[in-house]
């Protein structure tokens, strides 16, 4: 098991900067996730982990040890593939012993080792077929039992899941999970998919563009986004945002947007007044928008009306899509609620967890608490 | 009446057996004629009389008995089958390494020099053998067989890299590099991942590597002049074709069974063949 750490990371291809400026501590046994949007750099960060491409610049440490230089061979990593990467010639048997078979291993090791892994995965019966006499959800986990087999420092996870259904996908979260407590062991691994990385990770790397954006366990990630990016990211429904400004009036400080305002917690005042700036961009997460009518009494909100435009029962809660002057929203509200199409209806904002970002990009976060 | 729909597939499979019943005909009847006229007498061959299509008198092995041992027939086939299998060899070793670099491996020009190779196979023969001439006669090859060791290649090599690059090109990245990931080095992962997931490829390389130098004919014709050196394609033409004399029942006996193992081949193969030409052709 082992510590990895990136400093100073750089990779261009040709012109294009895929990675910058990248430094970042996995500690011994974390699950770390890098998430971000397709083309960000994460994979390209992952293989240069791996030793599947060279540094611009910079340097990796798997432990001690330095391994810009060194092959994938001898940096003592496993990695599972995007789409498997299974050799189709080989047994499933053959698969998981190929790496221990090419590191001359003995055999009675071997048999050992395979039929191990094979246990922890439940595949034991599958050993004599060839892969494509395997389903997806096989296949995985053959190719997470050919990492388990050669005891690596380091497990590297390529969006392992993105070819798999939501049905699977979801089990199979489940099982790396536990995989992860049950083996011990130093994990990073690559989604586009924030449920994943919330579910799994112990810390989440957002990237975007080749930067790191924000590194931290998903509730921080989750609760504290530093900026509008990372707001939007992280958060299915995603983040609700409206251009608005900071208004002082009659000793109470409101954000006000062209069609409502809501007033400011007293705890937040001194900090948003700190900032400066009055123009601002309120983000509101959907489940903090609630029907006011069964908006939780203990918490410190404030309400606006909207129009209702879509209902969508999903059992557990409903979504509504409303309308307020030009803005559309997203809100997450109570079953109970007795909205409609068409009408008007009061929600309250759960004023603790709004954000404010700046209105210049990158568009950091203000802080608005004491932390 | 509207017919079932397993009665209306019956119907379109007779059909398209009966329209490919004339190239059956055009393909085979060659093949069939040389068949029976290599088992006629000479007096029926040279005959007006009788129905040619069938062997009208008492059918005979004397055209297999004369070249298998009037000529030097065998030594020509042992000539064929030692330069076809050394040529093969020789082809797919530079094939494989030269179609694994240019489709894998990034270096300045790789993506022009798949053009490349293919255009220099766009080069008739026919041109080529006059410098050839000059080049073997430097060699002090001249009137050896294993000049055609050199020769061959400058007809195999480009195809079969073109061939192989567009198969190699549709195996996925992924499977060099969990192999690296594994432990392998360049040629373990060549040899036990690589190569094996490119059969179908490969051996579509090698048979038409082996069929072309198997059935090569200007080259030997142009090179080759003492008997126990010729090839096949050159032997049974000088020696069963005297001045305007052609021995019909020698030479078709003599063609017959050169394209035996050719046959044999295909007949183990034909699937790869079509499987590895194809495959590469599509992402």
């Amino acid at each position: 098991m082992a510590k990895v750490t990136l400093s100073n990371v750089c990779k261009n291809f040709g012109k294009v900067e895929a990675v910058a400026g990248f430094d970042l501590e996995v500690e011994d046994k974390e699950f770390l996730v890098l998430l971000g949007p397709s083309g960000c750099g994460k994979s390209t960060t992952l293989r240069m982990i791996a030793g599947l491409e060279e540094l611009t610049d910079g340097s990796i440490y798997i432990g001690d040890k330095l391994v810009n230089d060194l092959p994938p061979r001898d940096r003592r990593i496993a990695m599972v593939f995007q789409d498997y990467a299974l050799y189709p010639h080989m047994t499933v048997y053959q698969n998981m012993a190929f790496g221990l078979k090419l590191r001359k291993h003995p055999k009675a090791e071997i048999d050992q080792r395979v039929k191990e892994a094979a246990e922890i995965l439940g595949i034991q019966n599958l050993l004599e077929r060839k892969p494509r006499e395997l389903s997806g959800g096989q296949r995985q986990r053959v190719a997470v039992g050919r990492s388990i087999v050669r005891k690596p420092a380091v497990f590297l996870f390529d969006e392992p899941l993105s070819n798999l259904d939501a049905k699977l996908r979801g089990q199979m979260r489940v099982e790396l999970s536990k995989l992860h407590d049950q083996l011990n062991t130093t994990i990073i691994y690559v989604t586009h998919d924030q449920v994943e990385a919330m579910t799994m990770g112990t810390k989440i790397v957002i990237m975007k563009d080749g930067f790191i954006q924000q590194v931290g366990p998903p509730m921080e990630i989750y609760e504290y986004p530093v900026n509008k990016f990372v707001g939007g990211f992280i958060g299915s429904p995603g983040m609700n945002f409206l251009p608005a400004r900071i208004v002082a009036e009659n000793s109470k400080t409101y954000v006000e947007t062209k069609s409502f305002r809501l007033l400011i917690p007293e705890n937040k005042v001194s900090y948003i007044q700190n900032h400066g700036n009055l123009e601002v961009i309120l983000g509101i997460r959907p489940e903090h928008i609630q029907d006011s009518a069964f908006a939780d009494a203990s918490s410190i909100t404030d309400t606006f009306k909207a129009m209702v435009e879509v209902v969508e029962t999903l059992g557990a809660e409903v979504q509504l899509d409303v309308a307020s002057g030009e803005y559309n929203l997203t809100a997450r509200v109570d079953p109970r609620t007795r909205a409609q199409r068409n009408q008007e209806i009061e929600l309250a904002v759960n004023m603790e967890k709004i954000h404010i970002f700046d209105t210049e990009p990158p568009n950091q976060r203000v802080v608005t608490e004491k932390r | 009446m509207k017919l079932s729909l397993a009665r209306q597939r019956k119907r379109k499979i007779t059909y398209s057996y009966l329209a490919l019943i004339p190239f059956l005909v055009f393909f085979l009847f060659p093949l069939y004629w040389m068949l029976i006229t290599s088992f006629k007498p000479d007096t029926e061959i040279s005959s007006l009389k009788g129905i040619p299509l069938i062997i009208n008198s008492a059918p005979t092995l004397a055209h297999y008995k004369y070249i298998l041992f009037e000529t030097r027939y065998v030594k020509w086939f042992w000539n064929t089958l030692q330069i076809s299998v050394v040529v093969t060899v020789i082809t797919m070793v530079i094939s494989i390494l030269g179609a694994y670099a240019i489709s894998r491996l990034r270096f300045f020009g790789s993506r022009y020099f798949g053009v490349g190779i293919f255009c220099t196979y766009l080069v008739p023969p026919a041109l080529l053998f006059i410098p050839f001439y000059k080049v073997v006669g430097i060699l002090g090859l001249l009137n050896s067989k294993w000049c055609l060791l050199f020769l061959y290649p400058t007809l195999t090599v480009p195809f079969c890299t073109w061939i192989l690059i567009g198969y190699f090109t549709a195996i996925p990245k992924a499977l060099d590099e969990a192999a690296f990931v594994d432990g392998a080095t360049y040629i373990q992962m060549l040899t036990r991942v690589f190569l094996p997931v490119a059969a179908p490829g490969l051996i579509a390389a090698t048979l038409f590597a082996f069929t072309v130098s198997w059935a090569q004919f200007l080259y030997p014709l142009a090179f080759l002049y003492r008997d126990e050196e010729k090839v096949l394609t050159n032997g049974i033409y000088t020696t069963l074709i005297r001045g305007d004399v052609y021995f019909w029942g020698e030479l078709m006996s003599g063609a017959l069974l050169a394209s035996v193992p050719v046959v044999i081949l295909f007949a183990f193969l034909m699937d790869y063949y079509i499987a590895g030409l194809t495959r590469g052709s599509i992402k």
